[in-house]
Formats: C-alpha cells, structure tokens, sequence
C-alpha cells in the first residue's frame, strides 16, 4: 500500500515539476518577490523632501532650518519666497511637507514669548503624514531644548525617553521580511494545493485516478503530500534568504519557527483542496484562491494591525491560519520566543489544520460520486 | 475589422461569461466583498493601544499625566504596580507599550531638573511603535501646557508650532486606504478576468476552430477584450460608488476624470492579462503568472499602502513600469485633493502609453499559426 502511494506522490511530482514553465514559477517568482518586497515594504521615511519659507531675519529661524537641513530623514527641495508657491510643490508631489518660519520668530523667542512656525503636511498618504509630523516635532523639540539651555529660560519639566525593545532602531523591515516568509509561502502552497485536483478533473485524468484501486484518503494524501514538501522547501528557503540577506536576527528557537510552519502548511492544503474540489475549471481554481488567499492575506497582520480592526472582524480573523503564522514568525524572529511561548498559537493552527483537511477530504470523497 | 465578424465574437464571448458565473462573480461580487472587507477591516490608525502606566510615587504631578493620556481616544490605559509586572505583560503582549515616572519624577519636576518619562514600546511593528510614541508625545505636550497655565513663569516649549495637514486633516487612514484598494482590486479584475481566456482556448484546443474561422488575429483579440473591458469598468463604478457612499471618502476631482483614466488603466489591466495569456498557453501558468506579476506588485509596490517615496532608488525604478503606481497616485489625488493637473496629465499619458505597448504586443505576438 505505501509502494503505491509513493508512485502516487511521485506522478504529482511530475506533474507539477515536469515542464519548464511550471518549474520556474514555483521558484524564480517568490525569490524575485522576497527581495523586491523587502526593500520596498516600508514604513520608514527615509527622504522627506520639504519646501521652506523663511519670513524671519533672526538668527533663530536659521538655527531651526540648519536642524532641519541636517537630519538625515529631511531633504530640502526648494527655498520659496513666499507661501503662495507651497500648494503647488505639494499638489503635484514635488515635496511632502512645507516650512513656514514667521517673520517675528526670532524676535518673540529672545523676549520670551512663543515663536511662531507652521508647517504643512500633505495629508493623502495618512501614515507618512503621521510620521512626518512625529520627526518633525522630534526636531522642533530638540530646538527648543537648545535655546532654552543656550538662553538660560527654564527647561521643559520632563523630556520622554523612548525605547523600543525586539527591534530597537524600530526598522520597519525587521516587521516585514518575517511577514513575507509567511506570506510567499502561503501563495504557492494554496496555488499547488488549489489546482490539484481540478487540474485533473478537466483534463480528464481524474476519472482514471478514480477507477484506479486508491482509496479516497490515499488520494487526498497524494495530493497533499507534494504541496506540504515544495511548501516547506519554499518556506526554508526564503527563511534562510531573511537570515542570511536581510540580515533579521532569528532569535528565538528555529524549532519552534519548523513547527509553527509545519502546522500552517497542512491547513494551508487542506483549504487549497478544499477549493481544488469546489471549482469545475482551473479558472475558478484560482478565482477560488484568490478569493480566499486575498482576505487572508490583509487580515493577518501582515501589513496592518489586527487590533486596528473593527471588533467583528477582528474575531473572523481567528479562522485565518496566516494570522497565528504571523504571530509565530515574528516571536520566534524577533521577540526570541520558543515552542512554549507560542503553544496558543499552535493549538488554534493545529485545528484549523485537521478541520480543513477533513473537510477536503469529505468535498474530495463527495466529488468523486 | 469588420463589424459584423466582431459582433459575432462578442455574442460568443458574452454568452461565455453569462455561462459561467464566476467571471461576472469576479466582476461585481470581489469588489464588493473586498472593499467592505478592507474597507472596514484595514487600518493604520491605531486606536485604544494597551498602555501599562507604573506610577512609582502617584501624586498631584503624575496625576494630570496620566489622565492626559486617559483622554486620548489612542489609549486604553491599565495603571500597573510595578515595572516587573510591566515587562512581563509586555513580553506577552497583552500591552504594547508602558509608562513609567520614576519615584523621583515629581521632586525632579519641582527643581527645574528635566525629570525623564520613561516610554517602553514594543518594537516588532515599527510603524505602530512609532505612532505610539507619536501619540504619547500628543498627551505629554497637552500636559506641558497644563503645566505652563499652574506655573508662574512659562517652561520650555518657546515655539508655537502649528501643524496644517492638507487633503486629509483628520489623517484617516482610510481616506487613503479606500482609493488605493480600488486600483489593487481593479488590477485583480482586469487581469484575471483575461488572463485565462485565451489560454482556455489553447488548452482546450477551440484556438484551433478559432483560427479556421474567417476572422483575423485582431478581431479575435478584440472581441475577448470589449466583453471584459465593460464588465470591468461596471466593477470599477460600484466600487468608486462604495468609496464615495459607504465609506465617506471626499471625492474632490471630476467624475469624469476618474472615469477616464479608469477605462485607461482597465485597458493596460486587460492587456497584461491578454499578453499573459496568450503567451503561456497554458492556465496554471497564466494564472501563476497573472498573480506574480500583477496582484503582489500592486498590493506592494503601487504606493496604495507603503509609500514609493521611502522605498531605495532601485525599488523607486521598478514601480515605474507598473501601471498600478500611476492609477493609485490618479486615485489618491482625484479623491483627496482635486484636479490637480500636475499629477494626473503625467499619470495619464504613462497608463496610455502601457496600454497601447501591451495591447500592441499581444497583437504582434498573436499569429494565426499553431505550433
């Protein structure tokens, strides 16, 4: 009986892996995709471009331009004469942010009463507005901090002291590539797993599978068998590309990281077969995955946080595997957690898991009638 | 092209899509179904973070900070005992972040020797770790300023800063988030729509029929795109539709505009999807290739959600050639801001250009030949 379903395994084996082209887009894509989504997938500002107005002769308003001018996120496009010129460098993108130094800046801070500086933010991207708006008061601060020592005013009563722990130069990339780990893997077990079994069954070879002595079960494992092997394959190496490219520490227990993959990869094939033995063609095939693949992939806390959501939603996302992977990636990559910090992760997944493959194996069995 | 011949090919292609429910599924339904999912379910406004505050001395100074940030609708506050406790909930995760003033921190304040509040975050997500500090930076001025009112000489704080968001003063992220959704589900549509539809025709060997038949390569092309092409933009009305009306989101520009480029950018979609297709010959191929070179560039890549302007430079030049980047910024700019004209006339002529480049390759790739 196992001779037999390891010629089963095989013949899936040759059937994904056969031609060229199917080849090339289990591999080439998701490497290509890693190192592009990487770089790109970031919330860090990293160049600021802002326009500045300066209405103020005094030595202050320059002093707060040159901190300005000098942090590294910052880089000024232009110097405009007046502030009739900002809404056309920001309407057309040229610059984020606009900085109007007032004519009496100088002048209110050496008597001692607040200077005036606006600035202007545009607001169509609402988080890099946010963070904007967070350098520049950080800048702003420091200013003051400055005059206040160098003119001998009183100090602000309390100054804050942030720390980040897990990732302590808060780089957005160390957040994200583990993320990618998990969402590329998820992208080609659910494409293998979701055309399995419709492949077959419109060219017509699934009927000779049928009359064939496998049991329904020896079937479902032949076809899963093969996704959870390129998954894991998958998985290992874009795991290995975080490491050793991007340089994210993985400091928690590699173990922990196997298991928790393990897990998803089988609920993973188990929905991939689950829409493989829904849809009548290939092109519902993937309609299906995506379907499936495209809600999973936004409401797992990949780029944005589910405790952002809505409360409703945020309870849907507890049927969403992607949303325990992404808790397990980043503990075991960035928090150094091991398998028993993160056990209430797999016992949700491991259910998950067994649900979606008896389901598959039910709609499998009820197929082939 | 001959009118007729070309009717005759939209009728077969239209009563293909009628047959099978799942084209017209993917043309009104997705949208519909993605836009409320996302538009409810994503956002980067992050509100009632779990703050643990470890007071070490409450009293009359603390008390005023601490309530500060009570009042912020960002923070769910949990006043804590200690620090331990703290740490332990935060490696947890039950808290995102802690407060602490130190036992000293009120004598400090009294003595004019700047007393240091400690902010603790979690780091994992960087992006919420920076807003949390930006939010607490809010309640801490707001407190300052309390403090400025109780004492008789003004501290700190010389400058007046006024801060102006244009386009989206309330910063919802939603606002950003809903027209940008639109593209990435647009280009979800147009190219999967097309990208099995010719290589269907190979695979179940009708190519063969086609081609026997007295119509030439562009008629046939033509008459797979204008099926697709009204039932994508019919998609694309009901989503601008849900934008406007379910979602509340300011729809500055002319409809008209937005009309425009979206029969532009449904094109170029369309076209990539015919392109792929009549290049694979094959549908898992298609469709792998569909996803990868359409889907995943435009949910990551188009500026919808990570902004182009922070990516490296090599990254900045890859999003140059994809027509999602120009329909988002179309988007972000007729919705939020207005005709602006700087934006979307630049913007325009790329999504042409594409369009008749993929359009014009399919067709010079497409022979009436079989091998």
């Amino acid at each position: 009986m196992w001779g037999r379903l390891v010629a089963l395994i095989h013949k899936e084996f040759l059937a994904l892996l056969r031609d060229k082209a199917s080849r090339f887009v289990l591999v080439g894509p998701p490497l290509v995709q890693l190192l592009v989504f990487s770089y790109a997938a970031t919330f860090d500002l990293s160049n600021i471009a802002f326009v500045v107005v300066n209405d103020d002769p005094g030595l202050a308003g320059r002093q707060l331009l040159a901190r300005l001018t000098g942090a590294p996120v910052f880089n000024q496009v232009a110097t405009l004469p007046s502030t009739a010129g900002i809404a056309d460098f920001i309407d057309s993108g040229r610059a984020l942010m606009a900085v109007h130094i007032e004519r009496d800046f100088t002048q209110n801070l050496l008597v001692g009463r607040p200077g005036p500086v606006q600035i202007i933010i545009d607001g169509r991207n609402s988080n890099t507005a946010t963070i904007a708006l967070n350098y520049a008061n950080n800048i702003v601060l420091d200013f003051e901090a400055e005059w206040a020592a160098a003119h001998g005013t009183p100090p602000t009563p309390a100054t804050l002291v942030m720390r980040a722990w897990y990732n302590p130069d808060l780089l957005s990339r160390w957040f994200v590539v583990p993320g990618i780990v998990g969402l590329l893997t998820f992208v080609v077990t659910i494409l293998v797993s979701g055309l399995s079994v419709v492949r077959e069954r419109e060219s017509g070879t699934y009927d000779q599978l049928l009359v064939s002595p496998y049991r329904p079960w020896e079937i479902l494992l032949g076809k899963a068998i093969p996704g959870f092997v390129i998954g894991a394959a998958e998985a290992a190496l874009i795991t290995a590309a975080a490491v050793l490219w991007f340089r994210v520490p993985l400091t928690g227990n590699p173990l922990a990281l196997a298991l928790g993959l393990a897990l998803f990869l089988v609920s993973a094939i188990g929905i991939g077969l689950m829409i493989s033995a829904l849809a009548a063609t290939q092109q519902q095939g993937l309609l299906g995955a995506f379907l499936f693949l495209v809600p999973a992939i936004i409401l797992s806390g990949f780029a944005t946080p589910i405790a952002n959501m809505p409360e409703a939603v945020q309870y849907l996302t507890l049927l969403n595997p992607m949303r325990y992977l992404m808790v397990i990636l980043r503990g075991a990559f960035l928090e150094g957690d091991g398998i028993r910090q993160l056990a209430n992760q797999y016992w949700p997944l491991a259910g998950l898991g067994l649900a979606s493959m008896i389901i598959a194996a039910w709609l499998v069995r009820r197929r082939m009638y | 092209m001959n009118a007729r011949r070309l009717g005759g090919l939209i009728t077969k292609e239209t009563l293909q899509i009628l047959r099978d429910p799942s084209a017209l599924g993917i043309a009104f339904i997705l949208p519909l179904f993605l836009l409320l999912l996302f538009g409810f379910g994503v956002s980067l406004n992050a509100e009632h973070v779990p703050i643990g505050v470890v007071a070490d001395h409450p009293d009359p100074t603390t008390d005023p900070l601490v309530a500060a940030l009570r009042h912020s609708r960002y923070f769910e506050v949990r006043p804590l005992p200690g620090l331990k406790m703290a740490r332990d909930l935060l490696s947890r995760r039950e808290i995102d972040a802690i407060l602490w003033l130190r036992n000293d921190f009120t004598r400090q304040t009294l003595v004019n020797a700047p007393a240091s509040i400690g902010l603790i975050v979690n780091g994992t997500d960087a992006n919420t770790a920076n807003l949390v500090e930006g939010y607490v930076m809010q309640s801490w001025m707001i407190w300052l300023a309390q403090q400025n009112q109780v004492a008789s000489h003004p501290l700190g704080l010389p400058v007046a800063l006024q801060f102006r968001i244009w386009f989206n003063p309330a910063l919802r992220s939603q606002d950003y988030l809903v027209p940008g959704l639109i593209a990435v589900i647009m280009t979800l549509i147009g190219a999967l729509l097309t990208a099995m539809v010719v290589a269907r025709e190979w695979e179940r060997g009708t190519m063969e029929a086609l081609m026997a038949a007295p119509v030439t390569m562009a008629e046939i092309l033509a008459g797979k795109l204008l099926p697709y092409f009204v039932l994508g933009m019919g998609g694309m009305a009901l989503s601008v539709a849900l934008a406007v009306f379910v979602f509340a989101v300011p729809l500055h520009g002319s409809v008209l505009i937005l009309a425009l480029a979206s029969a532009l950018f449904m094109l170029v979609a369309l076209g990539m999807g015919l392109l792929i297709s009549s290049l694979a010959r094959n549908q898992f191929v298609a469709g792998q290739i569909a996803i990868v070179v359409t889907f995943l560039p435009a949910f990551i890549l188009s500026g919808f959600i990570f902004d182009i302007r922070s990516m490296p430079m090599a990254v900045q030049i890859i999003t140059r050639i994809l027509p999602a980047r120009y329909f988002v910024s179309i988007l972000q700019s007729v919705f939020l801001a207005g005709n602006v004209w700087s934006v979307i006339l630049p913007d325009m002529a790329m999504l042409a250009l594409m369009a008749v480049f993929f359009l014009g390759v399919t067709l010079a790739r497409s022979h009436k030949r079989l091998d």
